[in-house]
């Protein structure tokens, strides 16, 4: 459970956790052995259109929970189901104490139920004399730990058979063999009676089905069953978000949920339960069953237009599976209660801003939940919105808002990396990286060499390198990104060779560009980002063009996601953003695409080359196969790398606000690349090449990493 | 899809989960394989841990509870239990439709028909509102099914109207998909973590 109050305490417990070698290898083998597992579950369906399914019924569903709660409570109740709304976790909490006291019960099992974490239910139960017993086997391991869950779906995933050896002797007062197999057993029969003298049985509930007023239950080890059986009362405690409409929509969920949780098509049982059932043990022979459903700010949630999508969630863990921050740190480190993407976002309503105000910074934005979510909930933007709302809420950090201010101010940013070029020289050495940083300022980036300001940036040499067209048929803007412009100008350049090796193409770098916005976006600084937004679009007519080209993924994906996003409550401004983003493109798809350039253009012996797919171009722009295709294209054997769409570890001010990580993730991605037996790289954004570049400098490991247009240019047929 | 098409999906599906699936052509064949796997298994399973493994007291004491070979059927029809009752006569097992709270220590075998099967993922569905039926599908070590083929749909779509026409009054119904399993100790699969060790599905040929 993460609760650091600073970020310094924050990154502190980060680096801790970097150290935890068992919970490091078991994550890593989990996230590549999910990869496979999910792709194989899912290899009959189309998974895009069931997550669309799912996304579309349960928006329905969130506008509409009030009247499907009480759709459920009438035909509940008419099944002798008693049904309670409680507006807060403490009131669920007490509601459920309340049920217990009426029936004389002393003894709790509990089946897996994670809005029970979130109201940190058992803290109640056992104040008040209750004895809780969790009987999910990982629950049950962490209960007695004293811990809370690392992973929504496999809560002790951060403890080994050691571990839980140890624990188990501890519990049985015998000494414990080190077998899995065993300890399950052991497990099984020491729960059994826990089971037999429970007088109650708290379950979570997966779907509550407005319709029949039936609940819904997903396990694996059959404790749900035998926690709604054996006790003579059985209290479901549920999220109100969990109401849908009919049993239709519980068996779509059922579709993807397993499959995207583990890679299972179905989980063992599944239990749907109305009303109350016999029981032979309760009075009248008949089961006291209630459902408790509990707001805690979900209804809140409903209304609120940007927020609401958090409802969507069915809890299936796998933004935590896919998370390369959760493979590194673990669940305890990435999350409050609630693990992985979503709990970055879900910790702020649920549990607060100042248990939220640290971890919501921890994010790559690197989209690989997003692009897994069951219910297409887009998880990165939902979490840089809750970091401007922290920082709406406590006032902006003094470097957030000057960093904001500069970067809206196209001149005075421009002036400033134009003096960083001649302010620079002592610490370059004459090289094409800074290599004697004032460790004051840049502490714990000595992981990658950082590079140095060119000697002259792009749109300074732009009136010399121009390519002269008389009649286009095609009219270009380039959009370079300032990394592009000040850092790489050379990476334009070769864009700008390529493109004009096709006739009747006409290019502009229209001057009054400036950054894209996105690092404002990671920085939670929302209204400057409007701003440079609105800048570029009138820099950039988009009127005037057919394409809006460029070579950095990151921005391409801002320009072409981000704005719209920016101005959807400006119906004008929202248009103009639709008009811009419809005309943007990434290099590699512009040239492959829409050029058409094919071998004929290229000529040169070949030679093995890797690739890295940038984050924003694999996922944010659904980008996969141009750029590997025109490397074969122009000639050079492209060799697959091992996970070569996981994040490089960049992240822009990511890597300066959390550098250890960064680190960590780098070294993975370096690792996988010298695996390849190639040495060399290609990719299509100038972040990732900062990032990969620097760490190979670092290391001082030979290794050419540079942009696809370079790898063409070089190439290309003279003529 | 055809009943034949159904039967080997479902056949194929289950068997990826770790269930054991058999096509039998009547009833009276299906009954003599429950008294045959009852009598070919050890008397506990769980042996897997030892009966002589170290437990703590209570978990100990549950287990003394069981000494004898047991089948509940708690709602089997009569033409099966007829057969059923013979076979376990025979054969030294004893056989209860009920007071399954006095056995929650385990039992060899729980018997029950499945309601219907769901093809796409090897699903056998059992209506167990009564708590027998709840009990004898969860505490026994082997849960044997007895599904008709003609009860097989393609997937959970098909299965909508009749569950729906269930829930309408009070209802426990599960679809059962493989053993009991988890995987919460280090991602390794363990079969029987609280329910059944091993699931069997008898496919009845429709007469």
């Amino acid at each position: 459970m993460q609760d650091a109050t600073t970020l310094k305490d924050y990154r502190k417990q980060l680096r801790e956790a970097l150290e935890n070698d068992f919970q490091r290898q078991a994550l890593d083998k989990f996230a590549v052995a999910y990869r496979t597992s999910r792709a194989n579950a899912f290899a009959d369906i189309d998974a895009p259109e069931l997550i669309a399914e799912i996304a579309a019924a349960k928006d329905a569903s969130i506008d509409h929970l009030e009247e499907l709660f009480e759709e459920f409570k009438r035909h509940a109740e008419a099944a002798g189901t008693k049904v309670h709304l409680a507006a807060t976790a403490h009131e669920a909490n007490e509601i459920i104490a309340r049920i217990a006291k009426e029936n004389d019960v002393k003894t709790i099992v509990k089946s897996k139920s994670m809005t029970a974490e979130e109201t940190h239910l058992n803290h109640l139960l056992e104040a008040e004399g209750f004895e809780v017993t969790e009987t999910d086997l990982g629950e049950w391991i962490i209960q007695l730990r004293h811990e809370g869950p690392s992973h929504m779906v496999m809560p002790a995933i951060h403890l080994s058979r050691y571990q839980v050896a140890d624990l188990f002797s501890e519990v049985t007062h015998k000494q414990q063999d080190v077998d899995i197999q065993k300890l399950v057993k052991v497990a099984r029969r020491e729960l059994r009676p826990k089971f037999c003298q429970a007088d109650m049985g708290i379950s979570g509930a997966n779907f509550c089905i407005a319709a029949t007023g039936s609940i819904g239950l997903i396990t694996n080890e059959g404790n749900a069953r035998l926690t709604t059986t054996l006790p003579r009362v059985h209290v479901a405690l549920a999220g109100i978000d969990k109401l849908v409409p009919t049993l239709h929509d519980a068996l779509r969920i059922i579709r993807c949920l397993p499959k995207n949780a583990t890679g299972q098509a179905i989980t063992s049982y599944v239990t749907w339960i109305t009303g109350a059932v016999p029981c032979e043990t309760a009075k009248g022979g008949t089961k006291v069953k209630h459902v408790v459903f509990v707001d805690n700010g979900r209804l809140a949630m409903a209304r609120d237009p940007e927020f609401k999508q958090v409802l969507r969630c069915i809890r299936c863990g796998a933004c935590a599976n896919v998370c390369p921050i959760y493979r590194v740190v673990g669940g305890h480190k990435y999350g409050h209660v609630y693990i992985g993407a979503i709990g970055l976002v879900a910790t702020y309503f649920f549990h607060g801003r100042e248990k939220a105000k640290n971890l919501v910074q921890n994010c790559l934005n690197c989209g690989a939940c997003k692009a897994v979510c069951a219910a297409g909930i887009d998880l990165p933007t939902l979490i840089k919105e809750v970091h401007a709302r922290i920082q709406d809420e406590e006032g902006h950090p003094l470097y957030s808002t000057a960093v904001g201010q500069v970067l809206k101010n196209r001149k005075l940013f421009h002036t400033m990396l134009k003096s960083a070029r001649l302010l620079q020289k002592p610490v370059t050495g004459g090289t094409p990286y800074l290599r004697h940083l004032p460790m004051f300022l840049f502490k714990d980036q000595d992981f990658r060499a950082l590079p140095a300001v060119a000697d002259e940036a792009f749109r300074d040499k732009w009136e010399r390198i121009k390519p002269r067209v008389a009649d286009a048929k095609l009219k270009v803007a380039l959009f370079s990104g300032c990394v592009q412009d000040f850092v790489y100008p050379e990476q334009m350049e070769a864009a700008v060779a390529v493109i004009a090796s096709k006739q009747g193409v006409s290019m502009e770098y229209p001057m009054g560009q400036s950054c894209c916005g996105l690092p404002l976006q990671m920085m939670g600084e929302k209204q400057a980002g409007r701003e440079l937004a609105a800048h570029n679009m009138n820099a950039i007519d988009a009127q005037d063009f057919d394409y809006i080209v460029t070579l950095c993924a990151s921005c391409a994906s801002y320009l072409k996601h981000g704005y719209k996003r920016l101005f959807a409550d400006d119906p004008a401004m929202a248009y103009k953003a639709a008009q811009f983003a419809h005309r943007v493109i990434d290099f590699s798809s512009f040239v492959r695409d829409v050029l058409g350039i094919t071998d004929e253009s290229f000529t040169g012996p070949s030679k093995k080359v890797t690739y890295h797919a940038p984050c924003h171009l694999c996922r944010g722009l659904g980008v996969t196969e141009a750029p590997r295709a025109l490397l074969g294209e122009a000639g050079l054997e492209y060799v697959p790398a091992t996970e070569e769409d996981v994040c490089c570890g960049f992240g822009g001010t990511f890597s300066v606000k959390f550098p250890e990580l960064s680190k960590e993730l780098l070294g993975k991605k370096l690792a996988n690349l010298k695996a390849t037996g190639a040495s060399a790289m290609a990719t299509d954004c100038p972040g990732c090449i900062m990032q990969i570049r620097g760490g190979f400098e670092a290391e001082k490991t030979p290794f050419e990493v540079r942009h696809v247009a370079e790898y063409l240019a070089e190439r290309l047929k003279r003529k | 899809m055809t009943t034949p098409n159904l039967v080997e999906k479902l056949t194929a599906k289950a068997g990826l989960v770790s269930a054991t699936v058999r096509a039998v052509a009547s009833m009276d064949e299906a009954m003599a394989y429950v008294a045959d796997v009852c009598v070919g298994k050890e008397v506990c399973q769980i042996l897997a841990s030892g009966c002589d493994a170290p437990l703590s007291g209570t978990a100990e004491a549950l287990c003394e509870t069981k000494q004898e070979k047991i089948i509940c059927a708690p709602e089997m029809p009569e033409e099966a239990m007829a057969a059923l009752s013979a076979q376990c006569a025979e054969r030294g097992v004893k056989l209860i439709t009920s007071g399954m709270r006095s056995h929650l220590g385990g039992i060899d075998i729980g018997l029950t028909m499945a309601a219907a099967g769901i093809a796409e993922t090897g699903t056998v569905v059992i209506r167990s509102t009564n708590e027998e039926v709840r009990l004898a599908s969860m505490i026994a070590e082997i849960h044997i099914a007895v599904l008709p083929a003609s009860a097989i749909v393609a997937d959970s779509y098909a299965l909508e109207p009749v569950m729906v026409d269930w829930m309408s009054r009070p209802d426990f119904t599960a679809f059962v998909t493989g053993p009991s399993r988890t995987a919460d100790i280090e991602r390794v699969l363990a079969l029987g973590v609280h329910g059944p060790l091993e699931l069997h599905i008898l496919i009845l040929e429709d007469k």
